[in-house]
C-alpha cells in the first residue's frame, strides 16, 4: 500500500483506528456503512437467486431523482429517496407480466421507468440552480454527512426490512427457485413478489444514502454473487455474502478517509469487485481439480 | 439563454432560424433513426439490461478520456463499442448473464466517478458541467461538426443493421434452429453488441450516458407491444424514437426551463405508457397472424 501517500496512516494499527474514529461524522459512516452492508447482502441474495438484477439496478437509480426533487422542493432527502424507490417499485411490479413469462417485454418497460425516473431528476436538479456538486455526491455516494438522526432511521428501516425477509424467507425462496411448484403448492407467488419489490426498494433507499444512486448496485449485486460462487447452501451463502459486504464497506470506509480526493464509490466497488474476481477464480480452479479427480 | 428567451417569444416559426436547433434536429434525427432501429433488437434479444449497462460504461469512457485530457467522444467509441463485443465474447451465446454484467458495470461505473472526480479537481470550477452533460447530454450544445460526423455514425449504424436484419432476426428468435441452418449465432451477437456500442456513444451525446436507455427501449418496447409483424416493429420503433427526439426538441424550444433531454424522456416513456395501455395483451394467438 502506498503508505507514505498521507501522513496519517502509519503501521501503529491502534494509533490508525484512534484516528480513523476520532470524528464523530466518521463514527456516524462506520454505523450506517454496518448497517447498510448488512441489509444490502441479505436482500440482493434473494435479488441474485430471483434474477432481478436489473430491477434493483432501476430502483438504485430512483433515488436519484427522488433526492433531486426532495431538494428542490425544500424538504428532506429522506422522503424523496423512500417515495420514489417505493412508487417505482410498485410501477414494476404492475409491469410485470401475470403469467411470469415475458421477460423482454417487461424488461424494456424497466428500462423506461429507469430513463424516465433519471430524466425527471435531470428536471430537478436543472429548475434547482446551482445543485451541480450535489449531482456527483448524489450519483457516487458521500459518507461525509450522515447524521444521527440518518443513522437511527437506517437501524429502523434496517430492522424492519430483515425482520420481513426472515418472515417469508421460506415461501420466498421456494417461490424464487421454483414459482410453478410453489404456486401449485399454494405459495401466494405473485403476492410475495410484488413484497419483494417493495422490500427491495426500501432496501436501495437506505443505502444509496451512502453509496450514492449508481453504485448501490454494487453492494447489492457483488457480495451474494461472490458467496453463490462458493457455496451452494442458502443460509451460508446469506452469512459469508454479509461478511463480505460488511468487510468490503469497512474497508472502503477506511481507505476513503486516508486518501480524501478519491470517492468512497470507487473503493466499494473495487474492493467488492477483486473479491467476485478472486471467488471466480477459485470456483473455476477447485472446478477443474474436481473433474481431474473424477478422471483419475 | 438569452438566445433562448428570444426564440421564445418569436415563437415556432423561427424554430429553424438558429443555428444550433438545425444541428440539434440534424443529429437527433439521425441519432433517433439509428438507435430505434437498434433498441428493436436489444427489446427482442433481451438485452435491454446489457444496454442499461454500456450507458454506464459510456459515463466511465467519456470521464476517463476528460481525464487525461483527449476528446471525449474517442473515450466514448473505445470504451462502449470494446466493451460491448466483450461482453458478446464472454457471455453464452454471445448473451451474457445478468449477474456478471451486473459486477462488471458496476465496478467500471466506480471507476467512472474516479475518473470525474480526478476531472473536476483537475479543471477550474467553471468546466465541472462537463462530467453533468456527459451524464445527461447537451443536445443543444452540438456543433455543426460533430453534428455531421452523428450523421456519419448514424448511418454506418443503420446501413449495418439493415445488412445484419435477417440473419440476426433469425438468430435472436431461434437461435438453435438458426445455427443448425449455419447462420453464425455467435459472431452476429458479438457484431450487433458492437453496433449497440456505437449507438450508446452516439446516444450519449443526445441525451446522456444516463438516459438513452429510454431511447433504446421506450420506442421499441412500444412498437413489439403495438404489432406482432417484426419488421413493422423495426420501422414502428424507428419512426416513434424519431418522433420523440422532434417533440422532445420543440417542446424544449418553447419552454427553455425543460432541458431537451427530460423533454425526449418523457415523450418516449409516453409513447410506450399508451402502447402499453392499448396495446395487445397477449402474444399468442396474434403471432398467427403474420
Amino acid at each position: 500500500m502506498a503508505l507514505a501517500a498521507d501522513a496519517h496512516l502509519s503501521w501503529n494499527l491502534a494509533e490508525d483506528m484512534r484516528q480513523l474514529f476520532a470524528f464523530h461524522f466518521m463514527v456516524n459512516a462506520y454505523r450506517a456503512g454496518t448497517i447498510v452492508a448488512v441489509v444490502a447482502a441479505v436482500v440482493g441474495w434473494f435479488m441474485v437467486l430471483r434474477r432481478q438484477a436489473f430491477a434493483g439496478h432501476t430502483l438504485a437509480l430512483v433515488g436519484f431523482p427522488g433526492a433531486a426533487g426532495a431538494t428542490w422542493l425544500g424538504v428532506s432527502a429522506l422522503w424523496g429517496f423512500f417515495g420514489f424507490c417505493l412508487a417505482a417499485a410498485l410501477c414494476i411490479a404492475g409491469l410485470r407480466p401475470a403469467d411470469g413469462h415475458g421477460y423482454s417485454e417487461e424488461s424494456a418497460g424497466i428500462g423506461v421507468v429507469q430513463a424516465f425516473a433519471l430524466a425527471c431528476g435531470f428536471l430537478f436538479v436543472s429548475l434547482y440552480h446551482g445543485f451541480l456538486n450535489g449531482v456527483n455526491s448524489l450519483l457516487f455516494g458521500s459518507f461525509l454527512g450522515v447524521t444521527d438522526n440518518q443513522v437511527v432511521v437506517l437501524l429502523i428501516v434496517g430492522a424492519g426490512v430483515l425482520a420481513a425477509v426472515a418472515g417469508m424467507a421460506r415461501p420466498l425462496l421456494f417461490a424464487s427457485l421454483d414459482p410453478d411448484v410453489a404456486a401449485a403448492r399454494g405459495v401466494p407467488v405473485r403476492r410475495l413478489s410484488v413484497l419483494f419489490l417493495v422490500l427491495l426498494g426500501v432496501t436501495v433507499a437506505g443505502v444509496s444514502q451512502i453509496t450514492g444512486s449508481l453504485l448501490v448496485f454494487a453492494l447489492l449485486v457483488m457480495p451474494p454473487a461472490t458467496a453463490q460462487l462458493l457455496t451452494p447452501r442458502p443460509a451460508l451463502a446469506l452469512v459469508v455474502a454479509t461478511a463480505i459486504s460488511v468487510v468490503v464497506t469497512w474497508l472502503a470506509l477506511a481507505v476513503a478517509y486516508f486518501f480524501p480526493p478519491s470517492p468512497i464509490g470507487f473503493f466499494l466497488t473495487t474492493f467488492a469487485f477483486a473479491g467476485y474476481v478472486g471467488a471466480a477464480a477459485f470456483r473455476r480452479a477447485s472446478d477443474r481439480r474436481r473433474s481431474l479427480a473424477a478422471a483419475a | 439563454m438569452t438566445a433562448l428567451l428570444l426564440a421564445q417569444s418569436a415563437g415556432l416559426a423561427h424554430i429553424f432560424g438558429h443555428a444550433y436547433m438545425r444541428n440539434a434536429f440534424l443529429a437527433g434525427t439521425a441519432i433517433a433513426v439509428a438507435v430505434g432501429l437498434i433498441g428493436f433488437f436489444v427489446v427482442l434479444r433481451s438485452q435491454v439490461f446489457t444496454g442499461d449497462a454500456l450507458g454506464h460504461v459510456a459515463v466511465t469512457g467519456a470521464a476517463a478520456a476528460l481525464a487525461i485530457g483527449v476528446d471525449a467522444r474517442l473515450g466514448l467509441f473505445v470504451g462502449t463499442i470494446a466493451i460491448g463485443m466483450a461482453m458478446a465474447v464472454l457471455g453464452r451465446q454471445g448473451q451474457a448473464d445478468d449477474v456478471v454484467i451486473g459486477s462488471v458495470f458496476a465496478w467500471i461505473l466506480g471507476l467512472g466517478a474516479l475518473f470525474l472526480t480526478l476531472f473536476t479537481r483537475s479543471r477550474s470550477a467553471g468546466n465541472g458541467n462537463a462530467g453533468v452533460s456527459v451524464l445527461f447530454g447537451s443536445i443543444f450544445g452540438i456543433s455543426s461538426a460533430n453534428a455531421r460526423v452523428a450523421v456519419a455514425v448514424a448511418a454506418v449504424v443503420v446501413v449495418g443493421v439493415v445488412l445484419i436484419a435477417r440473419p440476426l432476426l433469425f438468430a435472436s428468435v431461434d437461435s438453435a434452429v438458426a445455427a443448425a441452418r449455419g447462420v453464425p449465432v455467435r459472431a452476429l451477437g458479438v457484431l450487433f453488441l458492437a453496433l449497440v456500442g456505437a449507438c450508446a456513444a452516439e446516444a450519449t451525446q443526445a441525451v446522456g450516458a444516463l438516459l438513452l436507455l429510454g431511447l433504446l427501449a421506450g420506442p421499441a418496447g412500444a412498437a413489439a407491444r403495438l404489432t406482432a409483424r417484426p419488421y413493422r416493429a423495426l420501422w414502428i420503433s424507428a419512426a416513434l424514437a424519431v418522433a420523440a427526439v422532434w417533440g422532445g426538441l420543440t417542446l424544449s424550444y418553447l419552454a427553455p426551463r425543460v432541458p431537451p433531454s427530460f423533454a425526449i424522456l418523457a415523450l418516449t416513456s409516453a409513447f410506450y405508457l399508451a402502447a402499453f395501455v392499448a396495446g395487445r395483451p397477449r402474444r399468442t394467438g396474434s403471432r398467427a397472424a403474420m
